[in-house]
């Protein structure tokens, strides 16, 4: 199982990573979403698999009994899940609306920050009117 | 006592949302939580400096196992300059920001920002400081994003991507390194990874923790993100962004290769010093090629956290001192100079230098106020710049490294040509366009005036300061304070 899921880890990453090399700001946010699941997936198997034993303390004893999955990477995968979510929630509406300002998902023409931008002048005046 | 800093703030957040209608009470709000900020830092300094570390362990479990909140000297230090800073941006945003911006949230926004960084700066576990950094990471991407303009959201995207993997990263790590010690406090971290070998995985991860707050904190080779987005908004979130979250980054590295990373310390610091080299290097001839005022600035930025990295990387006691000196001096250095960009964009209308001039003869005390953190920045005596790469070039002579010690003195000498690029263009170059004349607003003055006389005193009467960083830098290179601290007792 452990083997199993670090293939898959492997394989989100490696994924995630390529996604993030293409020029679509659509794809760079799916390689984002799949490098944090597959963060997410390492912080579990970091924290051993044994499936079927609750880590439940018996009475009288100090620990639980021998091969038991540590339930705290568990609790970390939830704060990392939400906050994942959130952050991806809010990426998705900013390349939205960077998309519905420049006309563009191709990251070579994002280049206003850099060079100096010759379509800053024709700032669409209609908006400015919607808004 | 640890946690007031970040609930002040956190509360102030949550009543300027209730209040969202109203801008002169989410105003009132900002100032007092951001005033309050810096008082009870203030006192919590006093109190750690006469007392030792403050813990506090969240929900009363004990060390390894909860939440910890400890405070040592640098971590006050810089809790105090995030209030002082974060007062003084909230008074120049009463001036500074406009109707739109402030009506969608720019002051919960400006509190949860505050909240994130006293968060990172007073936590002691590392998977509570990946949280702190998305709560102040959060705030900042819709910060910068605010307004909406075309470069904005440009710049927001380049922002956010980057941003967001260096938090993937930091998480990988710190996942891996709950793998290798079962523990995430930051006291109980340094005693277990002193027992694991082989050193190589410990080293691995060390690499892991400096790429991903590097590319937080813009050094060297990761620093492409910022100067393609922090000259995008306006100019009080730039100065709140150059003063305060870079800096987080910073401090980061230096808890972290200071408390936990020891066991390389030949390879780990030799690299950092090498990357602290090449960022100032690389951020001052950057800052060279630029026009524009704020994207010149941002390169002086990256600049600059070149030389908290030398200190880190020499690893001697007076090198971070100088390191802790640097960054107090570097903070209010450059807080300044994004506030005077702003107001001179007031007057002349551009930030572009070409269209800019005539400043000194319409404004000559907006000229003093410019040149005074200018040349601070550059490092000339007495000011508060001169001394703290003094104290960095002396330790760095008596460590023998004497390459990083030329690059810095040469880098200085660079940042002056720049510094003095901005006087020429902006100052004393004749007026290309008729200046607009407006009346001195002192919610914009007074922040730039209050801060410069800072830098000025910091400069002329540095030896409190150099002494607090000393205390401070000891306490760092001695762990088993920290440790003894939050885990009460030495194993």
């Amino acid at each position: 199982m452990t083997y199993l899921l670090a293939i898959l880890i492997g394989a989100l990453f490696s994924a995630g990573l390529y996604m993030m090399m293409r020029r679509s700001l659509v794809k760079i946010l799916i390689g984002l979403l799949l490098l944090s699941n597959a963060v997410n997936l390492l912080i579990f198997t970091a924290g051993r698999l044994v499936p079927g034993r609750p880590p439940l303390i018996p009475a009288g004893a100090e620990l639980p009994e021998a091969p038991f999955a540590d339930p705290l990477p568990q609790a970390l995968i939830l704060t990392a899940i939400v906050i994942s979510f959130g952050v991806a929630a809010f990426a998705i509406v900013l390349i939205r609306q960077t998309y519905q300002k420049i006309g563009t998902d191709d990251l070579n023409e994002l280049r206003c920050t850099d060079l100096p931008c010759s379509m800053e002048i024709e700032e669409p005046a209609a908006e400015k009117e919607g808004q | 006592m640890v946690v007031l800093p970040v609930l002040i703030t956190l509360l102030a957040a949550i009543l300027c949302i209730f209040m969202f209608r109203s801008r002169s009470w989410q105003q009132k709000i900002t100032l007092a939580s951001s005033g309050g900020h810096f008082a009870i830092s203030l006192t919590l300094l006093w109190v750690v400096q006469r007392k030792g570390i403050q813990v506090l362990q969240v929900g009363n479990w004990p060390a390894p196992f909860g939440i910890t909140l400890a405070v040592d000297l640098m971590s006050a230090l810089m809790l105090v300059i995030t209030g002082f800073i974060g007062f003084w941006i909230a008074v120049y945003s009463i001036g500074g920001i406009d109707e739109q911006r402030a009506s969608y949230g720019f002051y919960p926004l400006f509190n949860l920002l505050l909240t994130g960084v006293s968060g990172a700066f007073s936590t002691g576990d590392l998977f509570n400081l990946y949280v702190w950094f998305e709560v102040m990471l959060t705030a900042s991407f819709v910060l910068i994003a605010l307004g909406g303009e075309r470069a904005q959201l440009e710049g927001a995207t380049k922002y956010v991507i980057l941003n967001l993997i260096a938090s993937i990263l930091f998480l990988t790590a710190t996942g891996l390194l709950y793998a290798l010690t079962g523990t995430l406090n930051m006291a109980d971290l340094a005693i277990r990874l002193a027992g694991i070998s082989p050193k190589e995985l410990v080293t691995t991860l060390a690499i892991l923790y400096l790429v991903a707050f590097g590319i937080k904190s813009a050094i060297f080779p990761f620093f492409f993100w910022l100067p393609a987005s922090y000259h995008t908004p306006p100019v009080v979130v730039t100065a709140l962004f150059s003063g305060l979250l870079t800096k987080v980054g910073v401090y980061a590295l230096i808890r972290v290769f200071t408390l936990i990373f020891v066991a390389d310390i030949p390879f780990t610091h030799t690299l950092l010093l090498a990357l602290g080299g090449f960022t100032m290097v690389t951020g001052v001839l950057g800052a060279a090629a630029q026009w524009e005022i704020r994207r010149l600035l941002s390169f002086h930025i990256i600049s600059q956290i070149g030389y908290l990295l030398m200190g880190l990387g020499l690893f001697t006691q007076n090198a971070i001192a100088g390191s802790i000196y640097f960054m107090v001096h570097v903070i209010l250095a450059k807080t300044i100079l994004f506030l005077v960009a702003g107001a001179a964009e007031r007057i002349s209308g551009s930030y572009d230098l070409k269209q800019m001039g005539g400043l000194y003869r319409q404004e000559p005390a907006l000229a003093l106020l410019f040149a005074l953190p200018a040349l601070s920045l550059a490092g000339l005596p007495p000011l508060s710049g001169f001394f703290a790469k003094l104290i960095l070039v002396k330790a760095g002579l008596e460590s023998g490294s004497y390459p990083i010690v030329i690059t810095a003195l040469a880098v200085s000498f660079l940042t002056l040509f720049s510094m003095s690029k901005i006087w020429g263009e902006a100052f004393w170059k004749p007026a290309p366009a008729q200046l607009k004349k407006r009346p001195k607003n002192p919610y914009i003055w007074i922040p730039i005036l209050v801060l410069t006389l800072t830098v000025v005193v910091i400069g002329l009467w540095s030896e409190p300061l150099y002494r607090f960083s000393y205390q401070a830098a000891g306490q760092l290179l001695d762990s088993s304070i920290y440790i003894q601290a939050v885990m009460g007792k030495i194993p």
